[in-house]
């Protein structure tokens, strides 16, 4: 114990500027593991297998299953290929993660935090391999406390350089949503990726590196403004880990008490706990839990698995460290019962509110537009006079094809009696409707030409509507715009 | 440091011994890392300060170590567009001004140069996007004086109109009035027969004597019905695009003592393929033929 007590020694009072206090997390056994392992497992393989899965779009077009293609501006989700104007519907998935957030934390405390965010689960990881080279808490705090040796330099060298492979496979996997997967990697060994590439994978590297291998509980105590507001949403009915205090306390070894007492009779009546600091062993953010709920919990409940193994080797009752809330903490302690309200205004606002986000964003999916259509009226000249008499309007067209097949379309005004349509390139071939083509997943854009009947002319200006058809599917689109002329309409007009 | 380190009583912290009208500072103490990378961010920035242009010092300034500068940089990024035109101008030098229109990239840059160019030096006079104004021809449009086809705006771009060059296109409208060809009355008659095709005479006016003048003397130039003659720049007359003015005083002036323009031969300021890059870009304002 004299290598804790000098590790944890708290700072002199004065002092401005706090050490830190290293945290050695004991290896522990149980149900709360066994989960913690298992989604472990399943957010690190979605995580690193995801870039590889395959996707057949047709030819020509990437078949990554998740590709953020940046360059070409295009995100491909599975079947769903989104354009930059799609983006509103990441806002709508930054409000769902929010809400399901600020949900999930009132209903069951900081459960994000315990088993699921990054900086859990890869800090996990790497104490797994620090307790497999370096042994379990009480060898690392021998080894750490020591002097150098052969023993010592090669386990050290040998977990880091096992935390840098980690890293370094983390940093990459992550470049790899934002390139084609196997292309990326192939191109990152030859030396011939991209600058950003290799940046983007060093610097990932570097900070998977330090957050999971040096910071750990640093992160959560110090950097993440999460728990700094999660305040905000935990109640007293909030299921959190909890220490049944009223059941534990007066904390005590019980037979080493009834040695000590002269009579049975004597000895003083413990609760269950037995100090035996299990909890605060296995602990990752190194606080007691039974200090009470807190800011550096994380809610990880591994104290839970601790007491519970603890308890059953003791022959004592388990679950004296449980999830419960702060209410039925209350009720139970003075033996009433209590029954969970998950119902209650905070959890209906926030599904409500994640409802209606849900709903916003299904319903853009499925009414998301499969074309744009946007004209721009030429702004000099405003109208050029033609031979006839009639009267021109120059437009710039951009019409966007989202579908992943090449597009026909046909282009109609009305609004301008006998107007007709047609594009510079090709002079000739006017008519009342025209056709455009489209590439598939591109935008084109066309200089339209709009030609006026001397019969039928605005005075100044006046709207008019294009339509554009799909001739395939039969979508259309409408933009209304303007047609423009002289003020004062009659003859004799200059130029 | 401090000297009157107490506890406070209500939440068990330190206090830093700080005391401002009774209020105690409590001591949370910040983590030691943190401060060590608050003092690395200042070394970091100290970095900066020596390798990039930081520090001014009277009439100059510390350039840094890397002799980096924003100019430069733009210079160098410049020079890299002209370096990757140069090829694209070069081509568009070579070729036949219809070939150039059939390359849709190599029509990127010509259209671009040619929209710079003419901004630069044809605006002033045939307004923006060749929006035309009194006396100058409005580019697009269907109205051509000497042709709309691609080589022929080559052509008058290249040698002008009424200019010094020797291959200029040339036209001169006599002055009727002026010089005494045409007495006053038969002025009045032709402008008539014109005037209805302008739609500034009534249509029931009788134009035999006029039709009969501008027989003899018009068609050569102006066609029969008034089509124009592309081949000696003999403007349209029965278009409702005027150059200068739809009245039929204008007729009567012009008859008279008639107005022309002249357009510079730009062969000797601009090279072949900026004069190309321009006629395309004339061509594809609506007019192009």
């Amino acid at each position: 114990m004299s290598v804790v007590s000098r590790l944890e020694q708290p700072p002199s009072p004065e002092a401005l500027y706090a050490s830190r206090i290293r945290v050695y997390p004991k290896d522990v056994r149980g149900l709360v593991r066994r989960v913690k392992w298992a989604i472990l497992a399943v957010c690190l393989l979605i995580y690193y297998a995801l870039p590889w899965l395959r996707w057949n779009r047709g030819p020509g077009v990437p078949d990554q299953a998740l590709l953020i293609d940046m360059w070409n501006e295009r995100f491909y989700v599975f079947n769903l290929v989104l354009w930059p104007q799609d983006f509103y519907l990441l806002t709508g998935l930054l409000i769902t993660a929010a809400v399901s957030l600020f949900l999930v934390t009132s209903l069951f405390g900081r459960v994000w935090c315990g088993y699921a965010c990054p900086q859990t689960v890869w800090t996990d990881l790497f104490m797994a391999v620090e307790r497999w080279l370096q042994g379990d808490r009480n060898a690392r705090m021998r080894r750490d406390a020591g002097a150098m040796s052969l023993d010592k330099a090669w386990r050290k060298t040998a977990t880091h350089a096992i935390w840098l492979g980690i890293a370094f496979w983390t940093g990459g996997a992550w470049t790899m949503y934002f390139v084609d997967a196997p292309l990326a990697v192939s191109e990152f060994w030859h030396g011939t990726a991209s600058p950003e590439l290799y940046a983007a994978t060093g610097i990932l590297t570097c900070t998977t590196y330090l957050l999971a291998g040096w910071a750990r509980e640093q992160v959560c105590t110090y950097m993440c403004p999460w728990p700094r507001f999660q305040s905000a949403m935990l109640d007293e009915q909030s299921i959190i880990v909890t220490y049944q205090g009223w059941r534990g306390e007066p904390r005590g070894h019980g037979r080493r008490a009834q040695a000590a007492a002269v009579t049975a009779a004597a000895a003083p009546a413990l609760g269950d706990c037995i100090d035996c600091a299990a909890c605060v062993h296995v602990c990752p953010t190194g606080i007691d839990i039974r200090d009470g709920i807190q800011l550096e919990c994380i809610n990880c409940g591994l104290c839970i698995d601790a007491c519970n193994s603890v308890m059953k080797k003791s022959g004592g009752k388990p679950w004296l460290v449980t999830w419960d809330t702060l209410a039925g903490q209350a009720a139970r302690s003075q033996g009433k019962p209590h029954h969970l309200r998950l119902l209650r205004p905070r959890t209906l606002i926030y599904t409500i509110a994640l409802s209606l986000v849900l709903i916003g964003l299904v319903l853009g999916l499925i009414f998301r537009s499969q074309m744009t259509l946007s004209l721009i009226h030429d702004r000099a000249p405003l109208f050029v006079r033609l031979k006839d008499g009639g009267l021109r309007n120059g437009f710039t067209l951009k019409l966007a094809n989202k579908t992943m097949q090449p597009g026909e379309y046909t282009l109609s005004l009305s609004g301008l009696p006998g107007a007709t349509l047609l594009l510079s390139e090709t002079a000739p071939g006017a008519g009342e409707t025209l056709h455009l083509s489209v590439p598939r997943s591109e935008v084109a854009a066309f200089r339209l030409l709009v030609q006026g009947q001397p019969a039928a002319l605005p005075n100044g200006s006046m709207p008019i509507f294009f339509k554009v058809r799909n001739d395939t599917t039969g979508d259309t689109l409408s933009y209304e715009s303007l047609f423009m002329g002289p003020a004062t309409s009659g003859s004799g007009a200059s130029q | 440091m401090p000297t009157k380190i107490e506890k406070d009583s209500h939440t068990g912290t330190d206090t830093t011994g700080h005391v401002w009208d009774g209020i105690r500072e409590l001591n949370t103490p910040l983590p030691k890392w943190w401060l060590y990378v608050f003092i690395a961010t200042v070394i970091w920035a100290l970095g900066w300060f020596l390798l990039y242009p930081s520090i001014p010092y009277g009439s100059g300034y510390w350039h840094g170590l890397l002799g980096y500068s924003s100019r430069g940089d733009a210079m160098s990024g410049l020079a890299a567009i002209h370096e990757q035109h140069k090829d694209a101008m070069d081509k568009i030098a070579k070729m036949p001004i219809a070939d150039i229109a059939r390359d849709p990239k190599l029509m990127e840059t010509a259209i671009t140069a040619g929209r710079i160019t003419f901004a630069n030096n044809c605006q002033p006079c045939h307004g923006p996007n060749g929006a035309g104004r009194v006396g100058y021809p409005a580019l697009g449009d269907d109205v051509w004086l000497w042709g709309g086809k691609l080589t022929d705006i080559e052509t008058t771009l290249t040698h002008g109109i009424r200019s010094s060059d020797p291959d200029a296109r040339q036209s001169q409208m006599p002055a009727f009035g002026a010089d005494g060809t045409l007495k006053p009355d038969q002025i009045e008659a032709v402008a008539d027969y014109v005037g209805v095709w302008w739609g500034v005479v009534p249509a029931s006016t009788d134009t035999k004597a006029g039709a009969q003048i501008y027989a003899e003397n018009c068609v050569a130039c102006h066609g029969e019905k008034g089509e124009g003659n592309r081949d000696a720049g003999g403007p349209p007359l029965n278009a409702k695009v005027h150059l200068y003015d739809g009245s039929r005083a204008f007729i009567v002036s012009q008859v008279n003592k008639p107005q022309q323009g002249v357009m510079p031969n730009w062969n000797t300021r601009l090279d072949p393929a900026t004069i190309k890059s321009v006629a395309l870009f004339v061509h594809s304002l609506g007019g192009g033929e």
